[in-house]
């Protein structure tokens, strides 16, 4: 047997959540005492590859091609599968990303093989078991799932494990797998990206605002807050309900669940919901003027004020200690 | 055209989460079950999709015959008819091999799911359904126009959005920005009464997943406040305690 990693790119490159998982991925082949592959789909160049190595890839499968280029859902699965099998992989990790929250299903029937996603630690191997523990009810618990089957699918959730580098290296290998006609049904027409903004699921730090910030037109101030802190901006449903951001930004039980080490949450009162989106963030701080917020009984750091007081007092402060830094 | 819209039963979203028999059971004493919300999305898409007489809207659930006040919701709402296969989900390769099962013996022009469901919060079966159905899936989409022979899709990705056409048939994922859900009107609710409910049994399946146990996240502990206009504390908290920043 082997691990497998699936490396996601984002036009051309890795980013961090697939360290995390690649350096994940290492450590079930640790434990297993066997060796990590990781296979890559569309053009990534020769630099961009070997950083697989250095966090724990012992061999990548390089698959390139226009037709490749971007994500093509059924044909990426195909090649996953494909690879596992070359492999011989017990263990197929991905990330919890848009897309591999689609693709880890279609591996997982083409494999025969179990499926977890929303996976925030690392398997639990007992007796011949496989336990891992995944988010459930929307954060308010975790589930402790076991897979029996011969096979596993394991979607890793952004920022709940570490990056560790190993300094390795890996062999790259190109690699190939006929596609069916009937993987490219799903035409790309367009790509957007706004490349400005740090992207909400995996954001390191998240500066969210609620009904408290009284319109869109005072969105500036978590704008800028969230920039000077290399931090995705969010909001809270009533606000993109009332049309203020878009539902893109929504975190909660019914929106984005997001875990980063930092969540910054201004004139957001916590309801249940909400709180079931962001409560696996390590560092919680609440600024609200109602001091009986209930987001305040989970925050660890908390400033009882009036937004519009608070925030341009806190951007200065974030400016001298960047200054000072 | 013809919309087949998977739903869930779970847990209203106000619910506290406890468990029973050292932790091996979710606690549904006193806990009021919904339909999932995104389903709710995919529904309201499906019935807009196919309002005026333009298509019909099939909605099926696999579940005990406690699920049958969420379907019959789901039929107030405006869907044609429903569909239970009468079997406790067991997970979601489970779940998904019955729908594909029915799918083969009825085929749909679009068969859309909610993103996920907020209970397990998987969101796995628009994926094997596509797979098992050999057909396109769409894990989770922003936006659906649908044409004559084929729709356009906004797919949300990391830091942006990815805008795809797709023929029929295949399978979406809808999250919100797809549809505002609707509330079913009086006589929604009384025509979902006569409306037809068909229950099949379940085919045999291999389940390759069980949820042993559960655990709750680690309380946390109390918030030290900062005051008002001492936000360089907070700042160096953050930094020197913290370490977050």
């Amino acid at each position: 047997m082997s691990v497998l990693i699936y490396a996601e790119n984002a036009g051309g490159k890795f980013k961090k959540s697939i360290f995390e998982a690649i350096s994940y991925a290492r450590a079930i082949a640790d434990q297993n005492n066997t060796s990590l592959t990781a296979v890559s789909i569309g053009n990534v160049d020769a630099a961009e590859l070997a950083l697989l190595g250095k966090y724990g890839a012992d061999k990548v499968l390089n698959v390139s091609g226009d037709k490749l280029k971007d994500f093509v859902n059924q044909a990426y699965a195909s090649i996953i599968a494909e690879a596992a099998k070359k492999e011989g992989s017990a263990v197929v990790v991905l990330s919890n990303t848009f897309s591999g929250r689609g693709l880890a299903p279609r591996v997982g029937v083409k494999l025969e093989a179990g499926v977890a996603d929303g996976v925030v630690a690392l398997p639990v191997q007992e007796g011949g078991s496989f336990k891992v523990k995944k988010t459930a009810f929307s954060g308010k618990a975790f589930a402790i799932v076991e897979l029996t089957s011969a096979i596993k699918v394991i979607a890793l959730v952004p920022n709940s494990y570490k990056v560790v580098e190993t300094g390795g290296t890996a062999q790259v290998e190109d690699f190939s797998v006929e596609s069916k006609a009937s993987d490219f049904k799903a035409m790309i027409k367009e790509i957007v990206r706004s490349s400005d903004k740090v992207s909400l699921p995996d954001a390191e730090i998240v500066v969210s605002g609620g009904r408290g910030l009284k319109g869109p037109e005072n969105w500036g101030m978590i704008e800028e807050l969230a920039s000077l802190l290399g931090a995705a901006t969010a909001c809270s449903k009533p606000v993109s309900d009332a049309g203020w951001r878009p539902h893109s930004e929504h975190v909660g039980q019914t929106g984005i669940a997001v875990s980063p080490n930092l969540y910054i949450a201004v004139g957001i009162s916590g309801a249940i919901q909400h709180l079931a989106g962001v409560s696996s963030s390590k560092v919680i701080v609440v600024i609200n003027k109602d001091p009986e917020a209930p987001f305040f009984k989970v925050a660890d750091y908390g400033i009882v004020g009036d937004a519009f007081e608070v925030l341009p007092k806190l951007i200065a402060a974030v400016k001298e200690y960047k200054a000072s830094a | 055209m013809k919309i087949l819209v998977c739903v869930s039963n779970v847990p209203d979203t106000t619910t506290k989460i406890t468990f029973t028999d050292n932790n091996t059971q979710f606690n549904t004493n006193g806990v009021q079950f919904i339909l999932n919300p995104y389903d709710e999305i995919a529904l309201a898409r499906a019935i807009e999709l196919t309002d005026g007489g333009k298509g019909t809207v099939t909605v099926i659930n696999v579940g005990d015959a406690s699920t049958e006040a969420t379907i019959r919701k789901a039929l107030a709402i405006g869907a044609t008819d429903a569909v239970r296969v009468n079997a406790k989900p067991h997970d979601a390769w489970y779940v998904a091999h019955q729908i594909a099962q029915y799918v083969k013996a009825n085929p749909f022009d679009l068969i859309l799911t909610g993103r996920e469901s907020i209970d397990y919060n998987g969101s796995k079966v628009a994926g094997m359904l596509g797979e098992l159905l050999d057909i396109p899936s769409v894990s989770i989409i922003k936006k659906l126009d649908a044409g004559d022979s084929e729709a356009t899709v906004e797919r949300e990705i990391e830091g942006g959005k990815e805008v795809l056409t797709i023929p029929y048939p295949f399978v979406a994922g809808a999250a919100e920005g797809v549809a505002e859900p609707k509330i079913p009107n009086m006589r929604g609710i009384m025509s979902a009464r006569t409306k037809p409910l068909a229950v099949i049994e379940p085919t045999e399946v291999k389940t390759f997943s069980e949820i042993v146990s559960y655990e709750t996240p680690a309380p946390r502990g109390q918030v030290k406040l900062v005051a008002a206009d001492d936000t360089a504390k907070l700042v160096e908290l953050l930094h020197a305690e913290a370490r977050v920043i």
